[in-house]
């Protein structure tokens, strides 16, 4: 699949038997971002599809190897941004590990339900995005709306409302505001009073579900081997949920589904997205309440020094698995970082599920994929 | 009343009484034609802003609020800035096909204005063919389209052109059906008598069923035929960018972009004159009270009342409902929508013979 293929700079240019063949993207609306997708196309039916990467890497891997143990976590903001939280939390999470500090109970409590609010808004923001990939404008906003109360929350905190940077080793930056449970509780409020919208407006549409039934089909097989995780492999079945397989902070005290889906097409992996919201709305409910008191965060060092070894954390992030692995020497700065992006191993199956499909299916799948491009592109 | 004709028959009599008749016709068409290019503009102004409103409300925004009270001028300064826009033609494009496109689209669209009633017996051209001249004309479009995509040299443009291709020529033929079992009802293909066999009611209230079917694939075809959402495949702008007019800028795309605006208009207009009784105003059996206040209304009112009703049906379609695949979107078609027109116009031709309309 990622054999050598000359980008195609010849407009006029035809595959064998007359292909047409088409760059999707870098700069394209539905790449929702830059990816590049070369495509094959015979009349409107996809023989291939290759995505080539490297438009906008960055080389996080590379620049976290050269800032401290408290430093490096702040570039990990950008990887996937719309769960910057949670790639935040798996490297506090591995820092921690490699350190052997406890964290205490108050500062679990504030991540956990920071992820979930994350999680909660990443998804509202596919489901917009999505529901713009088949062509239909209104739900971005409706999705927005609740999206931004939760960018209001995070921005009242955190002080910021995209790279919040939030998680340090050891707990949370600063305590939270003294609002913060107020306006949680209001923003489940105005969840529950508008998540019916989400159905009459999208799901429960015709011509929605005429366009994901039966499309993408992603077998459980083929998920586990292109290492799908998250939403794509739950919609094939394939149990993979992190917080419930290796429970981290306090996952394994709460109560909440792990959501699965046996239809392995497109409207499966959506199902699941939403099924999904409600069940981290079930997580805020039970812990909004009982946010214990102490301390947000573990006394540590001024500067943190790992001991030599291999550190592996994981985490759940809104789009799979996130994995971080760090080696150290023993110094103040990771000898090597590489960490597991969801995104990547999502994006391989694009070719896989794509062959035989219409234009327009492609799109609604890379949807369903909900790929964030600086994920893949690290 | 007072009503637009009392204008154009008092034009018609001061330019008869002062000039010989051959002078007088062509004043009448030079007047005729600024007429239209006027109609077109101020349509595509007030349909965009329209648009952008709707939507505006219905995505829970404000929409376009700082140019004049209300943002009302927004469609205005936008359309200065499209003339001021250089309009690049690319290197590998056709030249003469690629400029060409714009104006054939603009050129349909006006001639289609010619045989639409704006008011009682306001209308610039009464053919006896109207309905027909209007379904010959309108699949002219697709000539402009299928120009535009080809010429561009754009694999996307090509792509959008060849959808809209299909898809237009697909949804002409029950969009024809639909009107032709009116045409059936009233017996002629003029507008004028289309209008005049509505005066003791519109065909929709006339409680017949067929009429309904008709109407219903009548809304459904015309809005594929304006290439409006969900039926927008030629542009899907996830998909294909923007389809036929990816490659087009400043008034060339303009052009193209008013052309659909005032294509819906007419197409609204159409269907508001065959089902809806164009400038007929509503009335109500022997409520002679409510009648009479009905007939004060303007018949120009009422028929842009009509026609703009449709339009925001149609516009509701746009910001509700998200895009069909192309092949959904021929099946919808040739399976279910052209076998039930083609029932429902035997249905209406049973009828109009066994004479139950009346």
């Amino acid at each position: 699949m990622y054999r050598e293929t000359e980008i195609v700079k010849d407009f006029t240019a035809t595959g064998e038997g007359g292909d047409m063949i088409i760059n999707v993207g870098p700069q394209h609306p539905a790449t929702h971002g830059v990816l590049h997708l070369v495509i094959t196309l015979n009349g409107e039916t996809i023989k291939k599809v290759e995505p080539h990467l490297g438009y906008i890497h960055r080389s996080i891997e590379k620049m976290c190897e050269s800032l401290s143990y408290r430093q490096f976590i702040y570039v990990t903001s950008r990887m996937d941004y719309l769960s910057a939280h949670i790639n935040n939390h798996a490297c506090a999470l591995c820092v921690e590990k490699g350190l052997q500090v406890e964290i205490p109970e108050r500062a679990k409590v504030i991540r956990v339900l920071m992820d979930e609010l994350t999680r909660i808004a990443s998804h509202e923001l596919w489901w917009g995005a999505m529901a713009m990939d088949l062509g239909a404008f209104t739900p971005f906003f409706h999705a927005f709306r609740e999206r931004e109360t939760i960018n209001d929350i995070m921005e009242e905190t955190c002080g910021a409302r995209l790279t919040m940077n939030y998680m340090v080793p050891g707990g949370v930056m600063q305590d939270i505001h003294p609002n913060f449970q107020k306006r949680v509780k209001d923003f489940l409020q105005l969840y529950k009073r508008k998540i019916h919208e989400y159905d009459e407006l999208v799901t429960g549409n015709v011509i929605f579900q005429n366009r994901m039934k039966g499309v993408g089909i992603l077998s459980a097989e083929d998920a586990i081997s292109y290492g799908c995780t998250g939403p794509v492999a739950r919609g094939s079945a394939v149990s993979c949920d992190v917080r419930k397989v290796y429970p981290y902070e306090i996952y394994d005290k709460l109560e909440f589904d792990e959501i699965l889906e046996t239809g392995c097409d497109s409207f499966a992996r959506y199902l699941i997205r939403i099924r999904e919201m409600n069940q981290s709305i079930r997580i805020i409910e039970q812990l909004i309440d009982n946010i214990p008191t102490g301390d947000f965060q573990a006394k540590t060092k001024a500067v943190l020094k790992l001991p030599k070894g291999e550190f592996y954390t994981r985490v759940e992030t809104a789009r799979g698995e996130l994995g971080v692995y760090i080696v150290s020497e023993g110094g103040t700065t990771p000898y090597r970082i590489k960490f597991r992006s969801p995104g990547f191993s999502n994006l391989s199956v694009l070719d896989k599920i794509a062959r035989g499909g219409k234009i327009g299916d492609l799109i609604a799948m890379m949807g369903t994929l909900d790929l964030v491009i600086p994920d893949i592109d690290r | 009343m007072w009503s637009f004709s009392d204008i154009s028959n008092s034009i018609h009599e001061w330019l008869s009484g002062n000039f010989n008749p051959t002078w007088t016709l062509i004043i009448e068409m030079v007047l005729a034609g600024v007429a239209v290019i006027g109609l077109f503009a101020v349509l595509g102004l007030v349909l965009v802003i329209m648009e952008r409103k709707v939507s505006a409300w219905m995505q829970i925004r404000l929409g376009p609020n700082r140019v004049g009270p209300k943002g009302i001028f927004q469609s205005l300064a936008d359309t200065v800035k499209l003339i001021v826009k250089e309009g690049m033609t690319p290197a590998g494009a056709d030249k003469f096909l690629f400029n060409l496109a714009p104006f054939i689209a603009m050129i349909v669209t006006m001639l289609l204005l010619a045989p639409i009633a704006f008011a009682g017996n306001f209308q610039l051209w009464d053919i006896n063919i109207g309905v027909l001249y209007v379904s010959a004309i309108s699949s002219l479009s697709v000539i402009s389209v299928l120009m535009a995509g080809w010429a561009s040299n754009n694999k996307y443009s090509l792509l959008g052109a060849m959808r809209s291709g299909a898809q237009i020529v697909s949804y002409e033929l029950s969009a024809g059906l639909s009107v032709l079992a009116i045409v059936v009802l009233a017996g002629s293909l003029q507008v004028s008598d289309i209008v005049g066999s509505q005066a003791d009611g519109w065909w929709i209230f006339k409680g017949h069923l067929p009429v309904w079917i008709a109407f219903v694939t009548f809304i459904i075809a015309v809005t594929a035929e304006t290439n409006r959402a969900p039926f927008d495949m030629a542009e899907a702008e996830s998909e294909l960018t923007a389809g036929f007019h990816t490659e087009y800028s400043g008034m060339k795309f303009a052009l193209f972009f008013l052309a659909e605006y005032v294509n819906v208009f007419i197409v609204c207009a159409i269907g508001a004159t065959l089902f809806l009784g164009g400038p007929i105003p509503l009335h109500i059996g022997s409520w002679e009270g409510f009648n009479h206040a009905m007939d004060y209304i303007p018949s120009s009112v009422w028929f842009f009342g009509k026609t703009f009703f449709l339009i925001f049906l149609i516009m509701w379609f746009r910001w509700t409902f998200p895009r069909l695949r192309i092949d959904q979107l021929l099946n919808l078609e040739w399976k279910y929508l052209l076998p039930i027109s083609m029932i429902n116009l035997l249905l209406v031709t049973a009828m109009a013979i066994l004479k139950w309309h009346l």
